[in-house]
């Protein structure tokens, strides 16, 4: 450590005003607030309260990221020598899932660091780490089957249009991985959805199964067969699923949306930390179920019929309560707007997904709405306080 | 009198870039968004709107000192009608193709602001020839915009321009390639954007004409 701390030191002059490195000065800088806590402080004001600065945040959702990481890695190479009929032992499995996700998470942050790196160095500020997280959502939402430049394309797009243009990391309105996931959604339907892209069916790299597909084979996520009004929900091969394999998550979907344990575990560590709030999860929960119970009671259609426990463990219900919709920067700041607007992302979700056929999924679209709506309920929330405090105040 | 004076050359060629309708007065943003998903409904869109706007501002014109004031709007309404009225004819004659897919968007020209625009702000005070220049150069200006928007939406999100195919074949995933056309580009939200990128550029070539900071 001290090591390292030397040789940055040695060679920060070059990077400064004048130094022959100046035109990488905020990579540098992007690199040494990454490995070191700042020694610089505020200038004005005392809003310090905690040691935490927002990189120490983010890496810390980061963290709360990886089970879910390793368990998709996982569930790719299981879904592929599932659908092959191929035994494999557990490191086979997650070696191949590896290698398919792992470009993935280097395309993403390859293409949006770089894009955060050039423009910070055209406006002279300093890189802003909101990328960390984004970079490894992107990977986690997105089906095993999506290309790579197609990927690449749609980073760039969210990063630039959902971001930069709004002024950087904590301006943005709209949560930036949500973003690259809606624009791969409208501009590549044929890879963001239906039965074929869930499951990586060709081996990678001389690892994987060389032996023809099953018969019976769907690989339909489990929303899509109910939106396709197939009543009982298999996994890729055609075997039924109880509400304990929902949990388990070893079925197809979005690389790191299928095991409500491994998201568990991420929430456990963002609560704990004190970086999500509880008020905001807890509440899209409620939203959800809530919902779900009544679409459930009025049974018109497969979807509405689908138990409400399923709705919560299904599809990107747990991964969008627990990492996107609790984004600091999207989310309402007023805490009893955390409430409102986590209830209404619930609330979306469900009704999207029971009442529009054309989306077997509303998490994202749902999140994203409320995103609009969250300055606007926060706006509300501070009239209402100052209206409150003036009346008690005037008395 | 001078045709082509420096004050007329001006009149010509601000709607063009500075003060393009589209990118800076912000008008007929809505037929941008709805012919512009391919660049040949774009062009003809764009001319005819070059066409009518031109007539229409010498029409009102050579009108502008027996029209009575509190019926100017109407008459200028009855001769845009006339001549958009025309141009949908002519074009269902001649352009049959390009007709159907403009559908109703020939006959909303009449509800197109930079028209009645042209025509209230400056063919009601200036004479005919200047008028005329100010119409072709209004025109031009929101058919560029039209054909930009066009040529980027046709490209990425059919991967051809005027029909003819510019993204090979082979590259296309069917065939064996990578290579997948961008589905949004063909839906209005991407025009969006890109009249967006076109603003953004026009204000960081023109820093006179970005907003200042209250």
């Amino acid at each position: 450590m001290k090591a390292l701390r030397n040789f940055l030191d040695k060679v920060k002059p070059s990077f400064e005003e004048g130094g022959k490195f100046h035109a990488f000065r905020s990579v540098f800088d992007g690199f040494e607030t990454f490995l070191f806590v700042p020694n610089t402080t505020a200038k004005r004001g005392s809003h310090i309260h905690d040691c935490i600065d927002s990189k120490r945040a983010m890496s810390m959702v980061v963290i709360a990221l990886i089970p879910a990481l390793l368990f998709g890695m996982y569930n790719v190479g299981y879904q592929h020598y599932l659908v092959h009929g191929e035994e494999a032992s557990f490191w086979a499995m997650f070696l191949f899932g590896f290698l398919a996700v792992l470009p993935k998470i280097v395309v993403a942050y390859a293409v949006g660091l770089g894009i955060e790196f050039v423009v910070a160095q055209w406006r002279n500020e300093e890189i802003q780490e909101g990328f960390l997280v984004s970079g490894m959502l992107i990977p986690l939402i997105v089906p095993v089957e999506c290309p790579l430049w197609i990927l690449a394309v749609a980073t760039a797009f969210a990063v630039i249009f959902a971001k930069e243009v709004f002024g950087g990391t904590g301006y943005n309105i709209f949560n930036v991985a949500l973003i690259t996931r809606a624009f791969l959604f409208f501009a590549y339907p044929v890879k963001m959805s239906g039965d074929a892209v869930w499951v990586a069916k060709d081996p990678l790299c001389c690892v994987g199964s060389e032996n023809a597909l099953l018969d019976g084979l769907t690989g339909a996520t489990p929303l899509g067969q109910v939106s396709t009004g197939i009543t009982e929900i298999t996994n890729a091969v055609g075997a039924s699923m109880s509400p304990m394999d929902m949990v388990i998550g070893l079925y197809p979907g979005s690389i790191g949306e299928t095991s409500v344990i491994a998201i568990a575990i991420g929430a456990i560590i963002l609560l704990w930390t004190g970086i999500a709030s509880w008020k905001t999860m807890l509440s899209v929960f409620a939203g959800g179920i809530l919902t779900a119970m009544m679409f459930n009671s009025i049974g018109a259609n497969d979807v509405m019929n689908l138990p409400w426990y399923e709705h919560i463990l299904l599809g990107g219900f747990c991964f969008g309560a627990v990492f996107m919709a609790t984004d600091p920067v999207t989310s309402p700041r007023t805490e009893c707007g955390k409430y409102i607007y986590g209830f209404l992302i619930g609330f979306v979700a469900i009704v999207i997904r029971c009442l529009n056929p054309g989306y077997p999924e509303g998490m994202m679209l749902a999140i994203l709405l409320m995103n609009l709506f969250a300055p606007l309920i926060d706006h509300c929330f501070v009239q209402s306080n100052i209206k409150r405090r003036l009346k008690r105040a005037n008395k | 009198m001078d045709l082509f004076s420096k004050k007329n050359k001006e009149t010509f060629f601000t709607p063009l870039w500075v003060n393009n309708p589209v990118a800076t007065q912000v008008l007929g943003i809505c037929s941008a968004l709805a012919v512009t998903s391919k660049l040949e409904p774009a062009l003809v869109m764009g001319l005819s709107v070059t066409i009518i706007v031109a007539l229409a501002n010498v029409v009102i014109s050579l009108l502008r000192n027996t029209i009575p004031n509190r019926i100017r709007i109407i008459v200028q309404l009855v001769v845009v009608a006339m001549l958009v009225t025309i141009v949908s004819q002519v074009l269902k004659a001649f352009a049959y193709d390009v007709s159907v897919q403009l559908s109703v968007y020939v006959g909303l020209i009449i509800t197109n602001c930079i028209l009645m625009g042209r025509l209230e702000a400056f063919a009601m005070q200036n004479k005919p020839w200047e008028s005329f220049l100010d119409g072709v150069g209004s025109g031009l200006g929101y058919a560029l915009i039209l054909v930009i928007v066009g040529f980027f939406r046709e490209l990425l999100g059919s991967g051809t321009l005027l029909n003819f195919r510019v993204i090979p074949e082979c590259l296309y995933v069917k065939e064996g390639g990578f290579y997948m056309n961008n589905g949004l580009m063909v839906l209005p939200p991407m025009a969006l954007i890109i009249v967006a990128c076109v603003i953004w550029y026009q204000r960081a070539k023109n820093p006179d004409l970005q907003e200042k900071n209250n």
